[in-house]
């Protein structure tokens, strides 16, 4: 293999190891955020301490989480330039402006007020500190909007002209307006709904499951239960409408995605599994359903969609990849859908906290949320292979002048770092969640008692030197 | 008249990477500092006189690279190429860092653990910092708008030098800081420590500066063709002031007086950065001018930055104030 050939893979696949592991964090960030928000403001609406007393119990994981996900997020911000320099030469232009319109409109205002949210209980009234949470809180949906734009600009580029082999912007409106934007946009956001949700859930299962039925508890199980509900079917369509948007401009992406090479005429079939061969080209194994394809992807009964062959070969993106991916993210979501529905019904029973089958389910399915959003990213990063910005700048081109032995050894360092910083993380939140909403918290929930209760958790919330996280 | 954008974005940007070193540089300061002090109750105090902003303070940095990535992308895609490792290497040393925060206080058995992770974490970016403001003072290799040097083209004695004085400076900083928002015994041992601090830190600024002068022929010219020295001679004086004011602190009862000046050093030397480069942005070739993004790209980004960044240093004005005074141990709601 050539020398440059070899930095392009080092290349590519430190950089979906470091955005992988990245991603993990703000999505659970932009999820608590905003539940946060809401349980603060439930808190001082009705007074009821449950809902402090879980705003206090996740705003410690939350904490965790955007630590990890601001230190993860600066590789991020210099790995453009270090790794891509050939991207960043040629579309920094737009992507630059658009990362710094994130710094500007989201990560400072969540640093900003993050400290108050952590740490002011003291310092300042409920309403400004109220005001620290929604500010934060929608700091992280601004976050999204900006990083969604640009991404989406890379899917589906328009409003430039090339001069000198360099993207020159002409219209920022059609830039960050993108045609395959709002449907990301929509679909992300949900995505982090539904990673806090089933997080929320499993955790509450597991607690359940031991026996813990704390107010906070049930009423933390119900809620997000209740949220998965109302998400997982808004996401299907959310997800169907991103899925038209795609095979309008992305059709090499839905071929490769559905393992379809061949366009077939008078209705497509979907392959429902299968093993797409990139040599062979064609589905080995493959179970198909008559018309189903059309159907889904076109909403009519016998919809034309080009198979992979009709592209040239070097324009193709790894169909074995993207297609399991993609099934991996809709499996996901209709095990969320049967989650939400059988919650619904035993909670129509009455039977919702009473159910251990059902809670062990909840239980499996914490991580669900994550799986589908990784796998959702793999399908739509991966399904925009060859190109880095799609039909303009080829990702072969886009890499740094770098040696094989430079980008192998970074990319060795990550890992262990990765493995090691982020494993402990992660780790620690996991024991925060086994641990619970805090005793106290109950012995806390007396009206009146407001003071002595908020100086129980006024404090670094992972500085508590009765529970060490190592022991 | 048209506007000289990339001027203006020079001036942004400059002030943004400014910022960041009087900001994060007292946090990593913290870091540096650690190994002096005892590991029960000192360390956690001296972490919480930062826990509510040093993220904030360390946006900065993204800021940094964000911008440059946006409105410089020329300088963005050769330099950081040019400085592939240490970049890499200082990324690995804020992550570990900024983990350590979260969990050193939780941890029993593993505390010394995160603690190393602190100190080898902030010294590790500290030093590679350094390393690439050296570099990029020393020039780097672009051909067609693409880095061409080698891949160890940063290592060199006078970029090594330059990562030992960040180190100086940052721990100074942050040793100011300190004795800003602590009291009693800590506040007593900080002050000491004041004394070699300045020291070092004014042996090797003088070395710094000499190297840079004698090493670079344009640099020399900048500061002494023509009349220019007679301009630019207060910044040597008034960093040799600030740094005795330092070393003076240590015996005075002013708590903020060591870190105001420390600050004033670190615009002086971070002055005398930018009069050694402009309008280079990357030296010895790329100006400011051949770096820049297209106007429509400048334009888009400068309207929110005017906007935005008034807005952003009020709020950040404000987390500071609400945090303001003294941080004691065993902090009951402060911890």
């Amino acid at each position: 293999m050539p020398e440059s050939s070899d930095v392009l893979v080092l290349s590519r696949l430190q950089f979906a190891f470091t955005i992988s592991a990245h991603i993990i964090f703000p999505a659970i960030s932009i999820g608590l955020a905003n539940y946060l928000a809401v349980l603060e403001g439930l808190w001082l609406r009705t007074g009821k301490l449950v809902y402090r007393e879980l705003f206090f119990f996740w705003s410690k994981i939350f904490a965790v989480g955007f630590g990890m996900g601001v230190v993860s997020g600066v590789v991020m911000s210099y790995e453009f330039g270090a790794n891509w320099a050939g991207f960043s030469r040629v579309a920094g232009s737009v992507n630059g402006p658009l990362l710094t319109y994130e710094v500007l409109t989201a990560f400072f205002l969540e640093a900003g007020f993050l400290g108050i949210m952590l740490f002011g209980w003291k310092r300042v009234g409920a309403r400004l500190h109220f005001l620290a949470t929604v500010l934060v809180a929608l700091g992280t949906l601004f976050s999204t909007f900006w990083i969604l734009a640009s991404n989406s600009w890379m899917q589906t580029p328009q409003g430039f002209e090339i001069v000198d082999g360099r993207i020159v912007p002409l219209d920022w409106l059609k830039i960050v307006f993108n045609p395959s934007f709002p449907f990301r946009l929509v679909h992300m956001s949900l995505a982090a709904f539904i990673v806090a949700a089933t997080i929320v859930a499993g955790c509450a299962a597991w607690h359940l499951l031991n026996g813990r039925r704390s107010e906070s508890i049930t009423k933390s199980f119900s809620m997000a239960v209740g949220m998965i509900l109302v998400a997982a079917p808004i996401q299907m369509i959310a997800g169907d409408a991103h899925g038209l948007n795609t095979l309008k401009y992305q059709p090499a992406k839905i071929a490769a995605i559905e393992g379809l090479w061949v366009t077939e005429r008078g209705g497509t079939s979907l392959n429902l599994i299968g093993w797409p061969d990139m040599k062979e080209e064609r589905t080995k194994y493959a179970l198909s359903v008559p018309h189903l394809g059309s159907l889904i992807l076109t909403h009519t009964w016998s919809g034309e969609i080009r198979g992979l062959k009709e592209f040239a070969p070097e324009d193709r993106p790894d169909s074995t990849i993207v297609f399991w991916s993609f099934r991996i993210m809709v499996g996901m979501g209709l095990l969320m859908l049967l989650l939400g529905l059988l919650g619904l019904i035993l909670r129509l029973r009455n039977k919702l906290h009473d159910t251990r089958w059902y809670q062990h389910f909840a239980l499996a399915m914490g991580p669900s949320g994550l799986i589908a959003l990784l796998a959702g990213w793999i399908t739509t990063e991966a399904g925009r292979q060859p190109w880095v910005v799609y039909g303009v700048l080829r990702t072969a081109d886009a890499v740094s002048p770098l040696s094989s032995q430079q980008v192998g050894t970074s990319l060795l360092i990550f890992i262990i770092v990765y493995f090691l910083v982020f494993g402990s993380g992660i780790y620690y939140m996991l024991k925060l969640m086994a641990k619970g909403p805090h005793i106290g918290d109950q012995a806390a929930g007396v009206q009146g008692d407001v003071d002595k209760s908020i100086a129980q958790f006024d404090r670094r919330p992972m500085s508590r030197p009765t529970d060490p996280i190592d022991e | 008249m048209t506007i000289d954008l990339p001027i203006i974005w020079a001036g942004i940007i400059g002030l943004g990477v400014f910022l960041y070193l009087l900001l994060d540089g007292f946090d990593l300061g913290i870091g540096l500092l650690f190994p002096f002090f005892d590991r029960e109750g000192e360390r956690q105090v001296m972490l919480n006189t930062v826990a509510p902003v040093w993220d904030g303070n360390e946006t900065w940095l993204v800021l940094g690279g964000a911008s440059l990535y946006g409105v410089f992308p020329v300088a963005y895609s050769t330099l950081l190429p040019a400085v592939y490792l240490p970049v890499i290497a200082m990324l690995c040393g804020l992550i570990f860092r900024g983990v350590a925060f979260e969990l050193r206080a939780k941890a029993r058995r593993t505390q010394n653990l995160w603690d190393l992770a602190f100190i080898m974490g902030s010294g590790t970016a500290t030093f590679c910092q350094g390393i690439i403001l050296g570099t990029l003072l020393q020039g780097i290799k672009i051909v067609d708008g693409r880095f061409a040097g080698d891949a160890f083209g940063w290592l060199s004695p006078f970029s090594v030098f330059c990562g030992l004085g960040l180190l100086a400076t940052y721990a100074t900083l942050g040793c100011g800081w300190l004795v800003m928002k602590t009291d009693g015994d800590l506040q007593r041992r900080l002050r000491i420590l004041l004394k070699p601090l300045s020291l070092v830190l004014l042996a090797i600024i003088g070395v710094v500066s000499l190297w840079t002068v004698l090493g670079q022929p344009a640099v020399a010219q900048r500061w002494f063709g023509g009349h220019n020295f007679l301009y630019f001679s207060p910044v040597p004086l008034l960093v040799l002031t600030c740094v005795i004011g330092i070393f003076r602190s240590a015996d005075s009862s002013h708590d903020a007086r060591a870190f105001i000046l420390m600050e004033a050093v670190i615009f002086l030397g971070y002055s005398g950065l930018l009069i050694s480069i402009f309008p280079n942005i990357v030296p010895p070739t790329l100006t400011i001018w051949a770096a820049s993004a297209p106007r429509s790209s400048q334009i888009f980004v400068l309207v929110g930055m005017v906007i935005i960044l008034p807005v952003i240093l009020c709020y950040t004005a404000l987390s500071y104030w609400v945090f303001r005074g003294k941080v004691r141990h065993g902090d009951e709601g402060y911890h």
